[in-house]
């Protein structure tokens, strides 16, 4: 088993089904660096999912390849690929027979590692992941929604697989908790390191978990592949720019933190106080909420940094 | 040997049209009368239960009960009370009859969506309202799988009956030494055919409820 | 009326061994007899009568398992195999235990081929359902994470439709203890023997009737009692849903 992270070139990368004529990922091409998060967004019949399929051959490609560290999946014995790459769905697919443990260690137990390696792995990812070590004998049944989807992360890292596919994980949890779930999937990603695809339809998300965003339009073709920051402030045509939003220029202001910005030196005072993490856009819905045009950025030790105006937020 | 069989039961067939027409006449009417009993008894009872959802644990217990009948001993313990006769094969036909109709019923009229019916409830729809309108139409499904499964079982069993004066093709099956191994077969045959045609009427019933329940699938 | 047994007409042996007046006045339950006769007649039939059936539901499933592996696995032959399993179900008793008489004879081997046919009708349909209900994502993500087709059968679909499976044991078991009692049809043989004989006497003798039905029964209950407490030791996960 590899631990570290690996990167995914999708090469001329194509999927068409039988008896359709058009294709349904047309010549994607692609690279993820090792150890970033790369979301597939688009509109359905983008083909998103066909192309996270085709990492782990549960669809087989039509023509061009897919390479893992610069291996072909197509030299790889195909159990031995999907057991070396972590997979999550939005239905998270436990065994319903299974208790958490049991799910968790299913991949290891292929792998013949010992009863005392699987319960030990087991609770260091259930913490990992944020749950308590008791919910280890617990059974999918008794678990919440978001609880379920953090096992199945849990299961996909059982193995320690080098690259993460994730076909919309937290697409059927609510809007409170996806937004939890979302980040502590960034925290973990922070101490794991893996290379992830991650497949979403929704913009907001992408713009959040994504290193790069990778836009697939109808007929499964790439519109664009890039950093959030570029996506937003330079699409590079009317499709990618209505597809992000008429408010692209807010959600690139999210992007953003005062801490980046630079800060004039204190002379008012009463000005609001905001800290330095807080987003751009957060920033600004506070100034045009208490209708002020300045604020005081603090460090985190509480001490004024500086102060940023309306127009140094917008500049 | 088997196939000679077979050839003389096709011979029979014919030869004794007349006899097995009445015969297979006779046994439809013992089963379909008891049937109808236990329709009458089991379906307005599972309705009930089921949409008061109460008497879960009555629903278990006649199911598991009613499997466990010997149907022998249930048709001779009504011979010693109503002696040898019509009604008292077609009592026990009745009493093996309701168990599957019954418990079907319940779960199915139990089992449906209880948001549908709370809309109905919102919508002012009386209780009974709520049973002919949404409940019934909605668990129709399985309460014709149960109809299918007692009558199967009773067209099987009548033949039983007639060992203990049912009269019915029992009578022929029963009766080897008057009409011989093909009599038999022929006569098996005709109950299974009786039996396989209920089956398929209700099983297309079946699923015309629930094509009309989802008409895209 | 004809006679109740295939072999009827010979002379019938009473047991009324000694005539309490319970007996004399033809008794539902006369306990004297029960007590009396659960050595020499009760307790073998029952005996027998467990026998037929472990023996019958355990081929039945044997069989039935290695049809529904084919009507699982390729779907064409799930239909024609149903049909089978539903024609041999519709097939009266009295009637194919004659039929086979001319193969196997008066004999405890045509009552378990009966019987077993008639096991393969519920458990053929539950196993094949079974199987089939396992959800597409949990299957997904079986192959997702690199389970052979094997291991994907063993350790998924199998467990997962062992409630469904156990339910149909639990049926079949049920119904062949209740349709075991009709083999004393052809010869005397399980708890369907003192019913027979019970019946075959002028005026139906109602202690006798009543005590070997009313084992069968109890018998019928037992099962279907312990094979529901084994559906929930193997299956604790099932009961959470």
């Amino acid at each position: 088993m590899r631990t570290e992270a690996a990167e995914l070139v999708f090469d001329e990368a194509t999927k068409v089904y039988p008896g359709r004529e058009s294709a349904a990922v047309d010549h994607l091409s692609l690279t993820v660096p090792a150890g970033e998060i790369c979301v597939l967004v688009g509109p359905s019949g983008g083909g998103k999912t066909t192309a996270l399929k085709l990492v782990n051959r549960l669809i087989p490609l039509t023509s061009g390849d897919i390479r893992i560290d610069g291996t072909s999946i197509l030299e790889q014995d195909v159990v031995e690929l999907r057991r070396s790459i972590g997979y999550v769905i939005q239905q998270v697919g436990l065994f319903p027979h299974m208790t958490v443990e049991g799910n968790i260690g299913t991949v290891p137990r292929l792998y013949r590692r010992p009863r005392s390696w699987i319960k030990a792995r087991s609770a260091e990812l259930l913490e990992l992941v944020g749950l308590d070590p008791s919910y280890a004998k617990r059974f999918p049944a008794q678990l919440s929604g978001g609880e379920r989807q953090r096992v199945g992360l849990a299961r996909a890292l059982a193995a320690n697989p080098p690259l993460m596919l994730m076909d919309e994980p937290f697409g059927a949890i609510d809007p409170i908790v996806r937004a939890r779930l979302q980040d502590e999937f960034l925290r973990l990603q922070k101490e794991i390191r893996k290379t992830v695809v991650f497949v979403t339809h929704d913009v907001d998300e992408a713009i959040k978990v994504g290193d790069r965003i990778a836009i697939l339009r109808e007929g499964g073709r790439l519109a664009q592949y890039d950093t959030p920051q570029q996506i937003l402030e330079h699409p590079a045509d009317e499709f990618v720019a209505e597809f992000v939003g008429r408010d692209r220029a807010l959600k690139a202001l999210a992007l953003r933190t005062l801490g980046e910005l630079e800060l004039s030196p204190a002379t008012e005072d009463g000005l609001p106080r905001l800290p330095a993490d807080t987003s751009l856009r957060d920033a600004l819905a506070l100034l045009v909420a208490e209708r002020r045009n300045a604020l005081l950025v603090i460090g985190a030790d509480g001490a004024p940094l500086g102060v940023a105006t309306r127009e140094d937020l917008l500049a | 040997m088997l196939a000679s069989l077979f050839v003389d039961a096709f011979r029979f067939i014919p030869d004794n049209a007349g006899l097995l027409l009445n015969k297979t006449a006779e046994l439809a009417e013992l089963a379909f009368t008891a049937l109808g009993i236990a329709i009458l008894i089991a379906l307005p009872l599972g309705l009930w239960l089921g949409h008061r959802h109460r008497g879960l644990f009555v629903a278990l217990a006649v199911s598991s009960a009613g499997r466990a009948l010997p149907s022998i001993a249930i048709i001779g313990f009504f011979v010693a009370i109503l002696g040898v006769g019509f009604w008292n094969n077609a009592v026990a036909l009745v009493v093996l009859g309701i168990p599957p109709i019954l418990t079907n019923t319940f779960f199915a009229v139990e089992g449906v969506d209880p948001d549908a019916v709370e809309a109905a409830r919102g919508m002012g729809l009386t209780e009974e309202q709520i049973l002919t309108r949404v409940e019934l139409p909605l668990g129709l499904p399985l309460i014709l799988a149960g109809l299918r499964i007692a009558a199967v079982f009773v067209i099987a069993t009548a033949t039983i009956a007639g060992i203990a004066g049912g009269g019915g093709l029992g009578e022929i099956i029963a009766n080897q030494a008057a009409y011989g191994l093909p009599g038999v077969l022929a006569a098996a045959l005709c109950v299974s055919a009786v039996a396989l045609l209920t089956a398929a009427a209700l099983a297309l019933a079946q699923r015309a409820a629930f094509r009309r329940m989802a008409p895209t699938a | 009326m004809t006679g109740w047994r295939l072999a009827d007409g010979g002379p019938v042996i009473p047991n009324f061994g000694h005539g309490s007046e319970c007996l004399r006045d033809n008794g539902w339950l006369c306990t004297s007899w029960v007590r009396q006769h659960w050595g020499d007649i009760l307790q073998p039939a029952l005996v027998q009568h467990i026998e037929l059936t472990l023996i019958a539901v355990g081929i039945g499933f044997a069989i039935a398992f290695l049809l529904a592996l084919v009507g699982f696995r390729w779907r064409v032959f799930d239909p024609p195999l149903g049909a089978f399993t539903d024609i041999l179900y519709t097939i009266p008793s009295i009637a194919l235990y004659q039929l086979l008489v001319p193969v196997t004879g008066l004999t405890v081997t045509t009552i378990e081929i009966a019987l077993v046919s008639y096991t393969l009708f519920v458990l053929y349909r539950n196993i094949v359902a079974g199987l089939r209900a396992v959800p597409p994502e949990v299957l997904e993500s079986a192959r997702g994470m690199g389970l052979t087709r094997r291991q994907t059968f063993l350790r998924v679909e199998l467990p997962l439709a062992a409630p469904a499976i156990l339910a149909g044991l639990r049926v079949a078991t049920v119904a062949t203890i209740s349709i075991a009692t009709v083999a004393a049809f052809l010869i005397y043989y399980g708890l369907g023997g003192p019913i027979f004989d019970a019946l075959g006497q002028p005026d139906i003798f109602r202690t006798e009737l009543l005590a070997s039905g009313g084992l069968a029964i109890l018998l019928a209950l037992s099962a279907d009692a312990l094979l529901a407490l084994l559906q929930r030791a193997l299956t604790p996960w099932s009961r959470l849903r």
